[in-house]
């Protein structure tokens, strides 16, 4: 069995969660990736604590499992950091990112982790707010997670987005999608 | 030529859907299956079909409008999970002796109660003696290709029987994964036109369905539903062989995997082979030599299939994803019958598992696995995963 990459989502209904990690999921697929995206679903009503799952590798997929020691741990909502348990299952190489205008010294401490282990922040809701108008968290979080899969070019992301989208979305809307994860890319701070 | 896409299960349903074309679809959704006549009424109102599609207000009604056009001549489809397929149980025997080729995308979920919308095969396993055919799935990639052979399987001379091709509700329905779609023309040029056989609506030979037999002709009818069940296996083999040459996706009628040379086998059905197997290849690593095989076609059931991959196992473990209560569990019945019928006693354990959606994990398989390896058998059902 080759490595496989294991990515948890944590959102709340209706914030893009799911949807994140379908687009990660094809973004990844056409770089030529194998990859999984699902969602767990509870009862499914706005607002309520969620979570979506990738696998990423270079060879097909077959455990339909939830992932249970995460090397990648979303978190959409700054809320959900008290609300949930972000760090079950998690390893001293797990990388967190999180939607916060904190840094991640002070997220580090919040959620009980080891010094060495690495935190990224960005301030999605802050970019999205700025580029639509309306607190959309991941497409930064996209472009952010864009410096754990370093062999996907940041490009990658974004073409994605526009060919995808393009012809179904307003100009302007595609415009600040590009732009949101682009500074999702540019404004993490790592720690 | 060929696409490959990210898509979800459901999503692989409705567009082998789009790509059939066929004449009726009657349905009323339930979740998780709710996406595929979701998905496939937008092709009806983009009009990428000529569907007629028929929006009733209940299960029970779409199956019985999905009987009468398709004794009337038609291609038709469906889709359903969980109490959807519980309300249409009465239509089914019937469909399936009026041959009625209909094919049914079966989204598997529990039966309440408690209400669960998650996965177990409690649904379609209720349905096992309803006389259609079941065809169990482990990824999206199979269910697409299960829905285009399944018209062919459905709709051969020999054979004109309804189908399930049942996948697993979330697990498989909601994954998003990468499935390689065919051309439109190519799927046409493979499953070609519908040749009905006493099609209701030729009025130069009027035929009826509905009549009534007693004591008198009952039992001979139910007779030759048995026959057509014997050649269902022909049939399918046939079909996932041209299938193959065209796509190079081969199904066997049960998917061994690394069970040539092994020991100890699980039998499994549907999604979680997938963690089974992934187990089969850490264990083989640790140096057991351990194999899986996955049931595929569960109606008819290919005993002889089976039994030639189990018989040189030293112990079996048979996982069911659905309880029979106050009886052994399906599939564990059923293999246990078609090793007695070869005359081959394997010691053999009985689990079951993921009732309700409980995740089925890789640890889950090991700890099947490492009884079969530890001699730990004994005839009284287990369970994976359950606080007890």
């Amino acid at each position: 069995m080759s490595q496989v990459i294991e990515v948890r989502w944590h959102g709340r209904g209706g914030q893009g969660a799911k949807t994140g990690s379908a687009i990660l999921a094809e973004v990844l697929f056409e770089a030529g990736k194998h990859t999984q995206s699902f969602p767990e679903y509870g009862a499914e009503r706005q607002g309520a604590p969620m979570k979506a799952f990738n696998r990423v590798g270079d060879e097909p997929i077959r455990d339909r499992s939830g992932v249970l020691t995460p090397d990648v741990v979303v978190l959409i909502d700054p809320t959900l950091i008290d609300a949930v348990k972000p760090t079950v299952g998690g390893k001293d190489s797990t990388v967190y990112l999180i939607n916060s205008p904190d840094s991640p010294a002070n997220l580090k401490k919040k959620l009980g982790l080891k010094d060495s282990v690495k935190v990224m922040t960005v301030d999605a809701t802050k970019i999205t707010l700025e580029e639509f108008g309306q607190n959309r968290p991941n497409t930064p979080i996209l472009g952010a997670l864009a410096h754990f899969f370093k062999d996907v070019p940041l490009e990658a992301f974004i073409d994605h987005f526009t060919h995808k989208m393009g012809g179904k979305l307003p100009e302007k809307v595609l415009k600040a999608n590009q732009e949101s994860i682009r500074r999702g890319y540019e404004e993490v701070q790592q720690g | 030529m060929s696409r490959k896409d990210i898509t979800s299960g459901n999503w692989a349903v409705a567009e082998a859907m789009r790509q059939i074309n066929p004449d009726v679809v009657a349905a009323y959704p339930i979740t998780p299956s709710t996406d595929i006549p979701m998905r496939f009424s937008e092709f009806v109102a983009d009009g990428l079909v000529d569907t007629n599609l028929v929006t009733v207000e209940s299960e029970h009604s779409a199956i019985s409008a999905c009987l009468a056009a398709s004794v009337s001549g038609a291609r038709v489809m469906t889709a359903s999970s969980a109490n959807g397929v519980a309300l249409m149980h009465e239509i089914f025997p019937i469909a399936a002796s009026y041959r009625a080729p209909i094919v049914f995308g079966l989204v598997n979920r529990s039966l309440g109660a408690p209400i669960n919308i998650h996965c177990d095969h409690s649904d379609s396993m209720a349905e096992r003696d309803s006389g259609w055919i079941h065809i169990y799935c482990e990824d999206g990639q199979e269910v697409y290709d299960t829905m285009i052979m399944g018209v062919r399987i459905a709709e051969h001379k020999d054979v004109l029987l309804p189908v399930f091709v049942c996948q697993d509700g979330f697990i498989t329905s909601h994954c998003f994964e990468p499935v390689e779609f065919m051309e439109d023309d190519e799927v046409q040029a493979f499953i070609g036109e519908r040749d009905p056989l006493f099609p209701l609506l030729d009025i130069d030979n009027p035929v009826a369905y509905g009549s009534l037999a007693l004591t008198d002709y009952y039992f001979e009818i139910k007779r030759q539903q048995v026959e057509a069940m014997k050649h269902v296996e022909r049939v399918y083999k046939e079909v996932a062989q041209e299938f193959a040459k065209k796509t190079g996706r081969d199904y066997p009628v049960v998917d061994t995997y690394r069970t040539d040379d092994a020991d100890h086998i699980i039998v499994i059905m549907s999604s979680a082979a997938g963690a089974a197997k992934d187990t089969v290849d850490s264990l083989r690593e640790r140096g057991h030599k351990v194999g899986c095989m996955r049931i595929r076609l569960f109606r008819p059931f290919p005993a002889a299939a089976i039994v030639d991959a189990l018989k040189d196992a030293r112990s079996i473990a048979v996982l069911d994803r659905a309880a029979s209560l106050g009886a052994p569990a399906p599939l564990f019945t059923e293999i246990k019958g078609a090793l007695y019928d070869a005359g081959i006693h394997i010691p053999t354990n009985t689990y079951v598992y993921g009732l309700g959606g409980r995740d089925f994990f890789p640890h889950n398989a090991e700890e099947a696995f490492m009884d079969l390896i530890n001699n730990k058998m004994s005839p009284e059902e287990r369970y994976l995963g359950l606080r007890e």
